[in-house]
């Protein structure tokens, strides 16, 4: 076979998070009852005409910043004609010709390095409503509640060559987006989509092969199956001396595998034109100015901080940063106690590793800061013991409960009687002969087992140091 | 002397100084409709209980004085694409056969908070595409000068509304001359405003970036007073200009002392009615005898007007018609086999020709690999009429020339040959091109007997000059009531109208 080189470029909706609807007052609210976040704009009523949400376009221009665009200082939107009844005017308002960002780019880390992934343009546009099928009646019913919600569509250029760096892509711009705040960027639910455009070539050659655009995708794991199935595919056509077809094709998450949906024949003529309801959309130098200056700190200047205000290591910093829900707990926690280093270890350590045993994105993070620092404050006080706190961390990660009143009610308190503890590990040693005779001859490690031991004996609840304290001691006799 | 005589300001001072009250106007302006209705089909619908209910509530204000303005109390038409709330709007058009409204168009609103009480819904080219009223789905109006003639449209049932004095004013709206011709052709008076003046928020898009809400009444004075209680910045509008000379009445000064009017020779050419071209020049000697300075000046570009004019209209036409698909509200086919056939089947059925030939044409237009040899060069073409008008204010104050080519056609006459009918909009389309405001208003009648209409055109918010010199001339002539207004007997048709009557939805649409 071959070696073949995969070209991939994507499509990206991001729903962003504004109050209201792009162009009217309705609630942007996810989970309401059908149809009551409607008015007569976002359900296409006769005469209804659209006004474009100010925020929406600070998104935009926020998104563009942070991704290295050039912002349009004279947009427009363009209407993107097509019938289907979710969509309640039977056209979008979208930006064809001129849309608010161009020419940018995102940094990906690879195996080779840092790449660019170049950004062709991001526009925006609304969301069409949500169609229900309903197969028992034999109907189909629509709820408007999402028609008109804001989107923007960042479109990148065929620069990616595996579902790595696709993954890497997708990860930098969730980054960014969420860190500013413009979006909390779900694919499970939605409200981050992505379009895989993908083709295959004869690697060293210079023209780009027949394209796919692959439909959705709802998690990490569905691009990446759904690259390495489409590279596979479109691998095996050619080397059969088949070709392949320019087609949109739907990824079916049960199936793992994907299927065509409509071929480039088929493709609709969306008899894009300007629309006459908006008038263009002039950005000046101060809107975008103070944009910037509204910007929140994004990643980059947060690993330097780190480094240098709380002296966290590089690897370290990167983890905590790589989600703003993260960062944003571990910066509120560091206020609260005071201990950058122990908050970073929890996060780190602790949570990361329920993290993945949950299959937990950072985002769905659900306890307070306030009770990770009481956490630590407990530790560094010597009320529990660090086995203790770990299982108090699961109950605090698990359902946020208060560390402190979690230990009282659950008596997980440490035992700091020392009379109690001493006759603990006089009884240990007594059980132990052969440890105690090891130790004594030299091998140190027996006092682990020992520690072990008695911790065991007290439920865990023993103060560590002074179990080590009380042992030395007796052994030392 | 008949209440319906008189002119909405009159009416509104005769209610003010409690001569009459609103309810009695109401009920006046319902009699007439009652009696001329058979003959001329003017309104879809008709809001009865409503408005003497409206009436009601407006008269104890006007009592309390909490209501002093000039229309406080006056009955009005409004043209049935302007949404009003619970009372049905259908564009004329099958497909919005049941469409009653959630909410009332801002212009209707604005007219409503000064007290003006909406009557019924007037009857229109459906979607306002047309020229003579003829497209709409629920019959023909007939021009109340003379019932064998279209009353012009698409605004044809308010301007014969007007005429017929079933109404001291109505509402239109003007897309490419949809006000302006019919008024010319019902011997009525009314204004297009500049592009943004009066909010769209509630008008049924026909062309978007030329469609505008206007008064049709009987004077000059009327109009000055109801686009001044209509306009205002909207910003349910995005098209909507914020301005602050909206006092539109302070132009009305009989004074045209030094104004510069120029008629364009492109005007004056080939394919004018001799008798209207006469008509025309006449009025504007009129003027120049009172002290304007009167001149012929070459426009140009006004040829390509009138094909930029229908590849603009219609392309955006397509796009918003496309939203009437039997899925959300107003006609859906009885039978159908899964989506595509409903949508073909409740479009096909609910559409009339001259809509769907529109529709095609503007698909057609927009369509990838004809964009830019069509919609583009109209946008280009558009620009450069604004050029040419923004060269012709720099010299002259006013445009003057017809409203329209010739005087009403027959019914039945224009219909056949769509094309023919598509030039009789030459004088007109450019100010929706250029977003000027123009004003039509009577200047004379043909041998016929039937109205021959003025149009002065202004530069961009200049209402005022083009007020000022209307109302200047009509000072030199009285207003001439139509016969059916007037109470002589229609000389024809009045069995064929009676037909009419019964094939349309008159029976129903009382009850509406």
């Amino acid at each position: 076979m071959k070696n073949y080189e995969t070209i991939i470029g994507l499509e990206v909706h991001v729903e962003l998070a504004t109050k209201t609807k792009i162009f009217c007052g309705c609630s942007t609210a996810f989970g309401a009852a059908p149809n009551t976040h409607t008015c007569p704009v976002c359900t296409g009523q006769p005469g209804a005409l659209p006004v474009l949400n100010r925020q929406v376009v600070e998104y935009a221009i926020a998104v563009g910043l942070a991704t290295h665009c050039e912002i349009t200082r004279y947009s427009k939107f363009d209407r993107k004609n097509y019938f289907y009844p979710d969509n309640p005017q039977n056209y979008q308002i979208s930006q064809l010709y001129l849309p608010i960002c161009r020419n940018g780019y995102v940094e990906i880390e690879t195996e080779q390095g840092t790449k660019q992934v170049r950004i062709h343009e991001i526009h925006m546009e609304e969301d069409a409503g949500k169609l229900i099928h309903d197969e028992w009646e034999d109907v189909s019913i629509v709820d408007y509640n999402r028609s008109g919600v804001p989107l923007i569509e960042i479109v990148s250029e065929p620069d990616m060559r595996s579902a790595d760096e696709v993954i890497a892509y997708l990860e930098a711009l969730r980054q960014t987006i969420q860190y500013l705040g413009a979006s909390d960027c779900k694919l499970n639910e939605g409200s981050m989509r992505a379009d895989v455009n993908l083709s295959v070539r004869e690697a060293g050659s210079g023209e780009l092969g027949t394209r796919t655009e692959m439909k959705n995708l709802n998690s990490f794991k569905a691009i990446t199956h759904a690259i390495e199935g489409e590279r596979a595919r479109q691998i095996e056509l050619l080397e059969m001396g088949r070709k392949v077809v320019q087609e949109t094709r739907r990824w079916d998450d049960n199936k793992e595998s994907s299927h065509a949906m409509r071929s480039k024949e088929d493709a609709q003529d969306y008899r894009y034109f300007p629309e006459p309801d908006l008038v263009p959309l002039a950005i000046s130098e101060e809107w975008i100015e103070g944009v910037k200056a509204r910007q929140p700190e994004l990643r980059p200047q947060k690993l330097l901080r780190y480094k240098e205000e709380y002296d966290i290591p590089d690897y370290d910093a990167r983890i905590l940063t790589q989600s703003k829900h993260m960062a944003d707990l571990f910066e509120a926690a560091v206020r609260l106690c005071g201990k950058p280093k122990k908050v970073s270890n929890w996060l780190m350590v602790e949570c990361m590793r329920l993290l993945k045993e949950h299959e937990m994105d950072p985002e769905e993070i659900a306890f307070s800061p306030e009770h990770l620092a009481k956490l630590i404050e407990l530790v560094d006080e010597g009320t529990i013991n660090g086995t203790v706190a770990k299982e108090v961390f699961a109950e605090i990660f698990a359902s946020d409960v208060d560390p402190v009143d979690y230990v009282a009610r659950h008596d997980l308190g440490a035992v700091n009687d020392e009379g109690a503890l001493r006759e603990c590990v006089e009884q240990v040693l007594a059980e132990n002969p052969q440890s105690v005779a090891d130790y004594r001859g030299g091998k140190t490690k027996a006092m682990g087992f020992l520690v072990g031991q008695t911790m065991k004996a007290m439920k865990g609840k023993a103060a560590p140091g002074l179990v080590n304290r009380i042992l030395k001691e007796l052994l030392s006799d | 002397m008949d209440i319906m005589q008189a002119t909405a300001v009159a009416l509104g001072r005769k209610i003010k100084e409690k001569e009459i009250t609103a309810v009695e106007a109401v009920e006046a302006s319902l009699a007439a409709i009652r009696s001329r209705e058979p003959q001329v089909n003017s309104f879809l619908a008709i809001n009865e209980e409503g408005a003497i209910e409206r009436a009601r509530r407006v008269q104890r204000e006007i009592e309390a004085g909490r209501l002093a303005g000039p229309l406080a109390g006056v009955p009005v038409a409004i043209k049935d694409n302007l949404c009003t709330r619970e009372l049905r709007t259908t564009c004329a058009s099958r497909i919005l056969v049941n469409y009653i409204p959630t909410y009332t168009a801002e212009a209707v609103k604005r007219l409503e908070a000064a007290g003006a009480v909406v009557i019924g819904k007037t009857n229109m080219d459906e979607f306002a595409m047309g020229s003579t009223t003829e497209t709409s789905a629920f019959g023909v109006t007939r021009n109340p000068w003379n019932p064998e003639h279209v009353p012009g449209g698409s605004s044809g049932g308010s301007c014969a509304a007007v005429a017929a004095e079933e109404v001291p004013f109505a509402l239109g709206s003007d897309t490419g001359g949809s006000l302006r011709q019919p008024c010319s052709f019902c011997g009525v008076t009314g204004i297009k405003p500049t592009y943004g003046t009066v909010s769209r928020y509630g008008l049924i898009a026909y062309g978007s970036s030329l469609d505008q809400v206007g008064p049709i009444a009987r004077d000059v004075t009327d109009c000055a007073v109801i686009l001044e209680t209509i306009a205002a910045y909207d910003r349910k509008d995005s098209t909507s200009i914020k301005r602050e000379d909206l006092v539109f009445s302070q132009g009305l000064s009989d004074d045209v002392k030094g104004l510069r009017i120029g008629i364009p020779r492109d005007y004056l050419g080939e394919g004018l009615d001799p008798e209207v071209k006469e008509t025309i020049l006449e009025a504007a000697k009129v003027l120049g005898e009172k002290g304007a300075l009167v001149e012929e000046f070459d426009l140009g570009l006004t040829r390509y007007a009138i094909p930029a004019y229908y590849v603009i209209a219609c392309g955006e036409a397509s796009s918003n018609l496309a939203r009437f698909d039997g899925v959300k509200y107003g006609y859906r086919a009885e039978e159908y086999q899964g989506l595509h056939d409903m949508y073909k089947k409740s479009r096909s059925k609910g559409f009339g020709a001259e809509v769907k030939r529109r529709i095609m044409l503007g698909s057609f237009v927009l369509s990838s690999g004809y964009y830019d040899a069509y919609y583009l060069k109209a946008l280009k073409v558009k620009a450069l009429i604004k050029q040419a008008f923004d060269r012709a204010f720099a010299s002259y104050d006013v445009i003057l020339g017809p409203a329209a080519p010739a005087t009403a056609p027959k019914l039945g006459e224009s219909l056949g040959n769509p094309l023919q009918m598509y030039l009789g909009d030459i004088y007109t389309v450019s100010a929706n091109l250029a977003g000027l405001p123009g004003i039509s208003l009577p200047c004379g009648m043909d041998s016929r007997g039937l109205p021959i209409g003025l149009q002065l055109l202004g530069d961009c918010f200049q209402e005022k000059t083009i007020i000022r010199a209307a109302y200047s001339y009509e000072q030199t002539r009285p207003y001439r009531r139509s016969p059916l207004a007037a109470g002589e007997a229609m000389q024809v048709g009045q069995a064929a109208a009676g037909e009419t009557m019964q094939d349309g939805p008159l029976a129903e649409r009382r009850h509406l």
